[in-house]
């Protein structure tokens, strides 16, 4: 049997497959823009395309994503929070604490040996340190999104960033370049501005080993240096990092679709699936 | 004729104000700033130059906001605050309280009838109450800017924005569309938000009445509205509100001219000597 499942971030919609096995069979991403739903579908039916199924091959879809919003989509929804720590002790079973950096959003998620959520934390006021403070970055140097990372790797020493705000901070680059400042060690301080922050919020939960990196911004390379550089220790990172919570969704439908959804297995299923969420006690917001 | 120039760099867009000796516009032009500023800069006080006869020059060169020191042809830097408080007296003489809104930065300054400063408060941490909230929600909803205040007008229940963030917002109005929120009531609602936290910073300063707005912002008839109900009071918004700020620059240039000149006569009959700096208000 085949399951589906689809993670609506604020950026990028991702879209997995998984066979009866828990293994991914097909991936898709497509961009979020201005429909959630449109964008859920969209991205479905691409990794559906990926492999000749039909939708009606698909036994059961969770549809996940979207900090604070709900995406309705799919036979169920399940919080990304939850489906971000089953895909993680999924790709790397010594997962501990997941660092999952979006497009809006970061995420610190302690879980347990189970993958079940012990506390989180997400910045829900302000998008400092999170991808759009990279992307506003890029968008100020004229680079794309993806050389930003290798580039800052080559400057010598990081500038400090003063600025918080993801909107000031594209005045405090402009002012920085036109006063002869490298593009590489703007960029290393970005860098290292995010970092600061996303340590920051993985100590609000407990900072405990292994860390795992996902979401879209655990590709670039610059932003695991920043990290690995502050904390001392590796990273576990994964090709299909940035499908993580897509792929924790699929596995939460291939639970429910082998144990049914209101049998004794499937509760603990839901209640792992609608629980930690409302169970675990949120730490402040804010990764400011 | 001799000019005094005052250029005003902001985020979004340059403006240049022409003065002549008698403190009257001459002329003026305004750009997007783009990410070369000095290259701004030049261009937006050329092209005010360009608009007079013969070979018109400028003789003494005032910058201000946010790339005042990337302007290497300047005499002087000055204050956005200093600048603006001065511009929207020199446009409506009873302006008592100055709301400047431009792209990032939203400054609530109270003046005296001089266009002095007299206590001044901005948004230096965040861009919650500044034009780029407006440009975020616009791009959001796919909309063109200039669109988006004439249809807030046209809401029935406006729809409030709990994002403080401008980037979360977007995501945020994405979501009420979704769930089938007119975009109407969206832009009202999205108005109404940061005309509060524009209003809260105007309280700090002490409102005093005229309320003269400046800035970018103001060619949005919806920002203008929504202060003005948030505010209980009219708000005097000026034609030329946009240039303010460099319009303030160039009277202070022209001030500084005026003052440096009679310091030289004075200073004449015991020989040449350095000219004392006067430290602007800021």
């Amino acid at each position: 049997m085949i399951v589906a499942g689809v993670d609506v971030g604020s950026t990028a919609t991702k879209a997995v497959l998984v066979d009866d096995n828990g293994r991914v069979v097909a991936r898709a991403l497509s961009d979020t823009g201005a429909n959630v739903v449109r964008a859920a579908e969209k991205a479905f039916r691409m990794a559906l395309a990926e492999t000749g199924l039909e939708e009606w091959d698909v036994g059961y879809t969770v549809g996940t994503g979207y900090g604070r919003y709900k995406v309705p989509f799919g036979n169920a929804q399940i919080t990304e929070i939850s489906c971000h720590a089953k895909g993680a002790i999924a790709l790397f079973p010594g997962t501990r604490t997941i660092l999952d950096i979006g497009g809006q959003d970061t995420k610190a998620i302690r879980i347990n040996e189970l993958g079940e959520v012990l506390d989180f934390c997400m910045n829900d006021k302000c998008a400092a340190g999170t991808g759009r403070f990279l992307s506003a970055a890029a968008d100020v140097m004229e680079l794309p999104i993806d050389d930003i990372g290798p580039v800052s790797l080559r400057a010598r020493k990081a500038l400090k960033i003063t600025n918080v705000c993801t909107v000031f901070v594209e005045a405090e680059i402009m002012n920085q370049l036109a006063r002869g400042s490298s593009v590489e060690e703007i960029l290393a301080g970005v860098h290292a501005s995010i970092a600061g922050r996303s340590i920051g919020l993985m100590r609000r939960v407990g900072l405990e080993d292994e860390i795992t990196f996902t979401g879209g911004v655990s590709r670039n390379r610059g932003m695991v240096a920043a990290l690995e550089g502050r904390l001392e220790r590796k990273l576990n990172l994964h090709t299909d990092a940035q499908f993580n919570g897509a792929i924790g969704a699929a596995l939460f439908a291939l639970e429910r679709a082998t144990h049914g959804h209101d049998g004794d297995p499937a509760g603990s299923a839901a209640a792992a699936g609608a629980g930690p969420a409302a169970g675990a006690a949120p730490s402040a917001g804010g990764a400011a | 004729m001799r000019l005094l120039a005052g250029v005003d760099v902001g985020t979004r867009v340059t403006k240049a104000v022409l003065l002549d000796e008698d403190g009257r516009v001459a002329a003026k032009a305004c750009l997007p700033t783009g990410h070369d500023l000095a290259g701004a800069a030049r261009k937006a006080v050329d092209r005010a130059l360009a608009t007079l006869p013969g070979n018109a020059a400028a003789s003494y060169v005032a910058s201000t906001g946010f790339g005042r020191y990337q302007v290497p042809f300047r005499d002087v830097q000055i204050t956005e605050i200093t600048c603006h408080a001065r511009g929207a007296v020199a446009l409506a003489s009873g302006t008592r309280s100055v709301l400047d809104i431009g792209a990032m930065n939203a400054r609530a300054i109270r003046v005296d009838e001089r266009g002095r400063v007299r206590a001044f408060r901005m948004n230096d941490k965040c861009a919650s109450g500044a034009g780029r909230f407006l440009e975020r929600v616009a791009k959001g909803l796919e909309m063109e800017l200039a669109d988006i205040g004439p249809l807030s007008l046209r809401a029935t229940s406006p729809q409030s924005i709990s994002s403080i963030c401008a980037v979360l917002a977007e995501s945020e109005v994405i979501n009420l569309v979704t769930q089938g929120h007119g975009v109407e009531d969206i832009l009202a609602g999205t108005h109404e938000s940061i005309a509060g936290r524009i209003a809260a910073l105007l309280r700090q300063v002490g409102v005093e009445r005229d309320v003269a707005l400046t800035g970018g912002v103001t060619k949005n008839v919806g920002m203008v509205r929504a202060l003005e109900q948030r505010l209980g009071l009219p708000v005097v918004v000026h034609p030329d509100a946009e240039y303010a700020g460099a319009l303030g620059a160039a009277l202070l240039a022209l001030r500084r001219v005026t003052m440096l000149a009679a310091r030289a006569q004075e200073l004449r009959p015991r020989g040449p000597a350095s000219q004392p700096c006067e430290k602007s208000a800021s």
